[in-house]
């Protein structure tokens, strides 16, 4: 378990649902990836020309640069579950 | 056409105004180009050029009105895209670093993606506003944003957001294209032309009889005049054009300027002069009869009168036709090399009817000649019906006569029904037409021409004798008998038999001349003889006469002296010989 989970939360302004899924984010991480991660929130009000790189259109979106394979989660994070399966910490389910 | 007009045309009070696409032929349709700062919707199945029509927009923009534009795409990677315009000539890595355009490649993968909660699109339109902020845009493309519905799960939200990105648009000014794909049953699979109502343009790529037709419709256009018809465009190496089916408003300007038709016989038939600048003429006759030779003259005289000709060949290949021709006296090489005749080849099976309408416009757009030559339009049968052949040559001929560009047609006449229903589909639309028919007589073919019609001008009613030599062309009066119209051999032989006829005429006069004279000399000679005759009759006559007078005076001699010698009388003596002397 020594991965390190590098993870960044985009967001635009501090609406509501971007400080949801940043407690939730934080809650999610302090919960099952002690000390394994960072979190880098990007507000793209400020930087609009990150966007592009990590092509981003909705917001809020967290994305899991590393460890391999790069993974978008969009949404809130209020499904703790999803969550989890976004960020490779359980299996996928097939359906 | 729309290129000499920089700026949209300042719109009446009221009137929407509008953006220039730069698309050749669109702007003519639409009356002016997209209303300017609103949403227009593209749509379209795969394949019928939506994301060209896009890439032109933007590129045509920031070329052209220096109207710097965004091309968003959700379909093709931006590497992709770039080498598909390519193609079409367009620098899109040049035009990026000029800041004319900006190309922003969205990737959406569901494998990627996992969804949790409200969210919302506020990225795309932060990266949407950077992109047009960053480089002034006044253009945004957005091509395909339906891949979104593929991406994204929630339909709601999706619905919702892409609402607000219309409105979004509307509020940065900008003129925008939105393409997507057809539905099945509505314009678009995800309903998008309910969201845009400006303008709606439909493209369409219909395949018809193993033919493949592009066809553009303005679906609606808000507050605009627009046509409405079914316009065919044409896709090729320098993008996209629409033919605009111009109205045949029948006000064109005509010229009474005549032109040689390349054979110095045809033209003394046409009144002595030729046909007439900017007229259409027809060609017509059966298989071998001459009709690119015809053709082929007319251009050849139209290069050395320094004009310019564009022939367009649909049986032969242009190397074909300049060697045919060279045989007949005819160098067509020289006038492709001077730049003044230009030959354009194409199967007719290349493409439907309407694409080369597209084509020959184009084509007469870019050449700019004073000629035109479709040689023949009956092979165009091949890919359309009459009716529609018919309906293309009227928009040729329209557009021709409005660019005074003389044409000539030529078109193969086959002994059945469906092809002289050609013939006079087309006779009723040009201004003169030559028929060139075979004469069979004598177990030989010979070809007969005659101007079946030549509007505006005194034309012979003749049939001609149409020959073709090794020097060129030339028509000779045929031979008119109590057999009928003789050509070929049997003119020939006929012109002998005359000949003929008249030496043994001349020979015979000469005989009865030599008789004359033979007769006139044995006459002379009669005379002759008769008059020696009469003279020694004479002679013999004025012997006996002198000897009478002889005998008399001798007698009176002897009287007087018997007198005399009686009578002694002097005087009476000289009485007497006085007498003798006036004797």
């Amino acid at each position: 378990m020594g991965k390190l989970y590098e993870l960044r939360l985009y967001v635009a302004g501090r609406t509501s649902k971007s400080v949801v899924a940043l407690e939730n984010l934080k809650r999610i991480c302090e919960e099952h990836l002690q000390g394994k991660y960072s979190i880098e929130v990007i507000d793209l009000l400020e930087k609009p020309q990150l966007a592009e790189g990590d092509q981003i259109l909705a917001i809020p979106t967290l994305v899991k640069k590393v460890p391999e394979p790069v993974r978008k989660i969009i949404g809130d994070l209020s499904n703790v579950e999803k969550v989890l399966v976004g960020l490779d910490i359980r299996p996928r389910m097939t359906d | 056409m729309a290129k000499t007009k920089k700026q949209p045309e300042a719109s009446a009070i009221g009137a929407i105004s509008k953006t220039l696409t730069g698309i050749s032929g669109l702007d003519e349709i639409t009356l002016g180009g997209l209303p300017t700062g609103r949403p227009t919707l593209i749509c379209g199945e795969a394949g019928s050029g939506k994301t060209l029509f896009s890439i032109e927009f933007i590129v045509k923009g920031a070329l052209d009105y220096n109207e710097p534009g965004v091309f968003m795409a959700f379909e093709e990677k931006a590497d992709e895209l770039k080498t598909n315009v390519a193609s079409l000539g367009f620098d899109l890595d040049k035009l990026e670093k000029e800041k004319k355009i900006r190309l922003d490649y969205v990737h959406i993968d569901r494998s990627e993606i996992e969804e949790t909660g409200e969210y919302d699109l506020e990225g795309l339109f932060i990266r949407l506003g950077y992109a047009i902020d960053s480089i002034g845009a006044k253009r945004v493309v957005l091509d395909t944003i339906e891949n979104l519905f593929s991406g994204l799960k929630n339909e709601g939200i999706l619905r919702a957001e892409i609402r607000r990105l219309f409105q979004f648009l509307k509020s940065k000014g900008v003129t925008a294209v939105i393409t997507g794909e057809r539905g099945e049953k509505s314009l678009t699979r995800q309903g998008l032309e309910e969201y845009v109502s400006d303008c709606v343009i439909l493209l369409d790529h219909r395949i018809i009889n193993q033919i493949s037709t592009r066809r553009l419709r303005i679906v609606k256009y808000r507050g605009s005049v627009h046509g409405t018809n079914e316009y065919p465009f044409l896709i090729d190496d320098e993008g996209i054009s629409v033919l605009p089916v111009t109205s045949l408003e029948l006000n064109k300007k005509v010229s009474s300027d005549s032109i040689s038709s390349g054979v110095p016989a045809l033209d003394k038939m046409l009144g002595n002069a030729g046909f007439f600048r900017g007229s259409s003429i027809l060609a017509s006759g059966t298989a071998g009869t001459g009709k690119t030779s015809i053709a082929a003259s007319f251009a050849n005289a139209t290069c050395l009168r320094n004009e310019k000709c564009l022939f367009f060949a649909f049986e032969e290949s242009p190397k074909q036709i300049i060697r045919n021709m060279r045989s007949i006296g005819m160098d067509l090489q020289k006038h492709v090399d001077k730049g003044k005749l230009e030959f354009y080849a194409s199967r007719p099976t290349l493409f439907g009817l309407e694409m080369h309408l597209v084509a020959i416009h184009k084509a007469i757009r870019k050449f700019k000649p004073d000629v035109v030559i479709l040689d023949p339009i009956t092979n165009l049968i091949t890919i359309g019906s009459v009716s529609e052949v018919k309906t293309m040559l009227v928009r040729l001929i329209d557009f021709l006569q409005t660019e005074q560009i003389t044409v000539m047609f030529t078109a193969l006449t086959l002994n059945n029904i469906v092809n002289e229903q050609t013939d006079e589909g087309v006779s009723s639309l040009v201004d003169a037409w030559l028929l060139i028919r075979d004469i069979e007589n004598n177990g030989e073919r010979n070809r007969g021409l005659y101007i079946m019609k030549s509007r505006g001008m005194k034309h012979s009613n003749q049939i001609r004798e149409f020959i073709i030599t090794d020097k060129g062309l030339d028509l000779v009066d045929v031979f008119l008998t109590e057999d009928g119209v003789l050509t070929g051999s049997a003119r020939e032989a006929r012109l002998l038999l005359e000949q003929t006829g008249e030496i043994i005429h001349e020979q015979a006069i000469s005989r009865k001349d030599r008789e004359l004279i033979r007769k006139r000399k044995v006459l002379e000679s009669k005379i002759d003889s008769l008059r020696s005759e009469y003279e020694s009759a004479e002679e013999e006559l004025n012997k006996v006469y002198v000897e009478e007078a002889l005998k008399k005076q001798i007698m009176g001699d002897t009287l007087s002296k018997m007198t005399d010698l009686r009578r002694a009388n002097v005087s009476a003596q000289e009485k007497s010989i006085s007498k003798k002397g006036k004797k």
